[in-house]
């Protein structure tokens, strides 16, 4: 590997990743191993810190010793993977060479690349560095077309996507600036307990002071703690005192996840074509969503956001990542939950579109639709009523003054989710785009370019054949992969769809016949 | 569309032009027999070897086999029944289910890849399957019990439409 690489190929020099490499290395090494080796010192000196005896001082140094032999050996083996690796910008391709044992040479088609997204954590932000995806875009090559450089110093990772982006920028829709489509206004961080991470987070917390203090083996006095600060409360007290707790302890962590996530958050158009998402507290995240793969937007409100009248913008798109290993890297959001007039401008202005497809008026689907759906809330609610009931005959009649308590809290809101699920459906052909409403807990609206529907799937139960309805599915290259039109009118689904997409599904239509239009 | 709008007559989906091999009823009932067998002498065996579980397992067999063996009565026929297709020049058209029926559309200029698999149960009964992707991963179609020359030669004239017909499938 000590050869040169091969010189004078024209446009490509190659490349070595930034030597701050090593620090990182070093630096993640010292904090994983101090975390390892705190326990352990504590043990040695038997909680007193530095107690009496040479043993210990001797125990202290080799830990010590042994501790700094791993970083060094860890940032030796980070020299030798760095001394390996180097890429290369060609006139054609992007070639990353990496490797110590096993040597991998791999190369994406400059022209295939889709998006050059920029990640940093607070260490490769102090150094001034970042890591770079480079990605084709393509899922069917799973890792095989992504190339990862980690990490480049920030002004070479701006400058790779600067010019691996780089495209013949467009002449037309000049009414559509590029710039800063919108930007993130601190005070929509009100949205986020609203979502259901708040609750979730809450239990986490329980759950982990639970853990923790399991693993201490203190459990037990926790919970003797606990119930003694109780003493004299009665027991619904203590529940609803705990659950208070739980929830602030959501609150506050949804609200940290919320500025973790989206502060400084900038979604921008670049000239030539590329939407860019910037954010990030502490680890800084720059995706890009090239426009030409662009298939449509999707405009989520979950219930709680929903009814503070808000609402989230999903990009639909081809070949946006699912792989990335950070967790809280959702690729395809544009926009958080922001004020819905915001969202509805902000979608217009990603679609380059006056007005949003998102709020055309929709077609309102039949009402056999609503009787399915009440059918189907009250058979859910139903089910865990008539188990109660059941058992509470056979065992207890404390199970009946549950069951009784349970219906009065289920039935109610069973009916009142069908009849928000009846008012989300809709569907319609908006200029260019097919748009699809569903969902109560999660109301999304999809406006899906008609020319990015690659197929239909139309599904019918006998049920819903007696009904007169169907759910109508338009395949996509992009975002879910398939968007669907559930319990449609069975005679204007059929129109919409040849409307949508003309000349798919016409050769396979049929005229009905009198008879069964009048049965 | 024009002729059928026109007039604001109402319109259904036809059923696709081609019924499946015949042979396809007798490969689903084997299927769910060989399936049905499976299940209950996982129930069956345990429950005559051991004497204290006998009569619950014993009856937990019995109910596996009376489902399985009326699946295999009804279902078979109805899915011949339901389950067509039809290949135009311009698409794919595909009906299947039975309870729930469903019909696929792609277009030739989507599809990407043509395969066609056969099992050794489908050896066994001279059948195969042709399975069609797109770029959507939820647009997949399947066309199974066909007899396996015909597969062969569809999955032959697919290909050719598909390598004729320009652009990206995305």
């Amino acid at each position: 590997m000590s050869t040169p690489p091969p010189a004078g190929d024209p446009g490509g020099e190659w490349r070595r990743l930034d030597r701050k490499a090593l620090l990182v290395t070093g630096a993640v090494t010292a904090s994983v191993l101090a975390g390892l080796c705190l326990p352990v010192l504590l043990g040695i000196s038997g909680g007193a810190w530095f107690g009496e005896g040479p043993r210990r001082g001797t125990a202290l140094t080799l830990l010590l010793a042994g501790a700094a032999l791993l970083i060094l050996l860890a940032v030796y083996g980070e020299h030798l993977t760095w001394c390996r690796t180097r890429y290369r910008i060609g006139p054609e391709r992007v070639e990353l060479h990496s490797g110590v044992v096993l040597v991998t040479q791999r190369s994406l088609a400059r022209e295939r690349i889709r998006s050059v997204d920029l990640t940093a954590n607070p260490l490769l932000r102090i150094l001034d560095l970042v890591k770079v995806r480079i990605g084709t875009g393509e899922q069917s090559g799973g890792k095989e077309s992504t190339l990862e450089l980690n990490p480049v110093s920030r002004a070479e990772g701006e400058r790779l996507r600067a010019e691996l982006l780089a495209r013949a920028a467009r002449p037309e829709s000049r009414s559509h600036r590029d710039g800063v489509l919108a930007s993130v206004d601190p005070s929509w961080i009100r949205y986020a307990p609203l979502s259901f991470v708040a609750p979730a987070l809450g239990g986490a917390a329980a759950g982990a002071v639970m853990q923790a203090s399991d693993w201490f083996g203190v459990q037990g006095e926790v919970i003797g703690w606990v119930a003694d600060r109780f003493e004299n409360t009665s027991v619904a007290a203590m529940i609803a005192v705990l659950a208070l707790a739980a929830l602030v302890a959501g609150v506050v962590g949804s609200l940290g996840l919320w500025a973790e996530m989206w502060w400084n958050h900038r979604l921008e158009r670049e000239p030539g074509g590329t939407l860019r998402v910037r954010r990030g507290l502490l680890t800084a995240r720059s995706v890009s969503v090239e426009e030409r793969r662009l298939r449509g937007v999707e405009l989520v409100e979950p219930l709680g956001v929903r009814l503070a009248g808000a609402a989230r913008l999903d990009a639909v798109a081809t070949g946006i990542g699912h792989d990335d290993g950070d967790a809280h890297a959702d690729l395809k959001v544009l926009l958080p939950p922001a004020p819905r007039a915001v969202t509805s401008a902000t979608a217009a202005q990603v679609l380059r579109e006056p007005v949003t497809p998102t709020d055309a008026p929709l077609t309102p689907h039949p009402r056999a639709a609503r009787t399915r759906r009440l059918r189907w809330a009250l058979l859910s609610a139903l089910v865990p009523l008539a188990v109660l009931t059941v058992l509470g005959l056979l065992l207890t009649p404390v199970l009946l003054t549950i069951a009784a308590g349970y219906a009065a809290a289920a039935l109610p809101a069973a009916v009142l989710l069908a009849l928000d699920a009846y008012r989300a459906l809709g569907h319609a052909v908006s200029g260019g785009y097919l748009v699809t409403r569903s969902g109560t807990v999660r109301r999304a609206t999809v406006a899906l370019q008609r020319g990015g529907v690659i197929g239909w799937v139309i599904e019918q139960s006998v049920f819903q054949r007696r009904a007169g309805v169907l759910t109508l599915t338009a395949t996509t290259a992009a975002g879910a992969g398939a968007y669907s039109v559930y319990d449609a009118d069975d005679r204007e689904g059929l129109v919409f769809a040849v409307e949508a997409v003309p000349g798919l599904l016409t050769p396979f239509l049929e005229p009905v016949p009198e008879r069964d239009i009048t049965s | 569309m024009t002729s059928l709008e026109g007039e604001g007559t109402a319109v259904r989906l036809r059923p696709p032009n081609n019924r499946l091999d015949e042979r396809a009823v007798r490969w689903w009932r084997t299927q769910s027999l060989i399936v049905t067998a499976g299940g209950t002498a996982v129930l069956a065996v345990p429950g005559l070897l051991i004497a204290p579980a006998r009569g619950w397992l014993l009856a937990a067999a019995a109910v596996v086999a009376v489902l399985g063996l009326a699946e295999a009565a009804v279902f078979p026929g109805w899915r011949f029944r339901v389950h067509r297709w039809e290949i135009t020049d311009q698409a794919v058209y595909v009906r299947t289910g039975a309870f729930q029926q469903q019909w696929r559309i792609a277009p030739m200029s989507r599809i990407q890849t043509v395969d066609t698999r056969r099992g050794p149960l489908e050896r066994a009964f001279g059948l195969a399957t042709v399975t069609v992707t797109t770029a959507s991963s939820k647009g997949e179609i399947e066309i199974e019990g066909l007899d396996h020359e015909l597969a062969a030669r569809l999955a032959e004239r697919l290909t050719l439409i598909t390598q004729a017909t320009p652009g990206d499938a995305t």
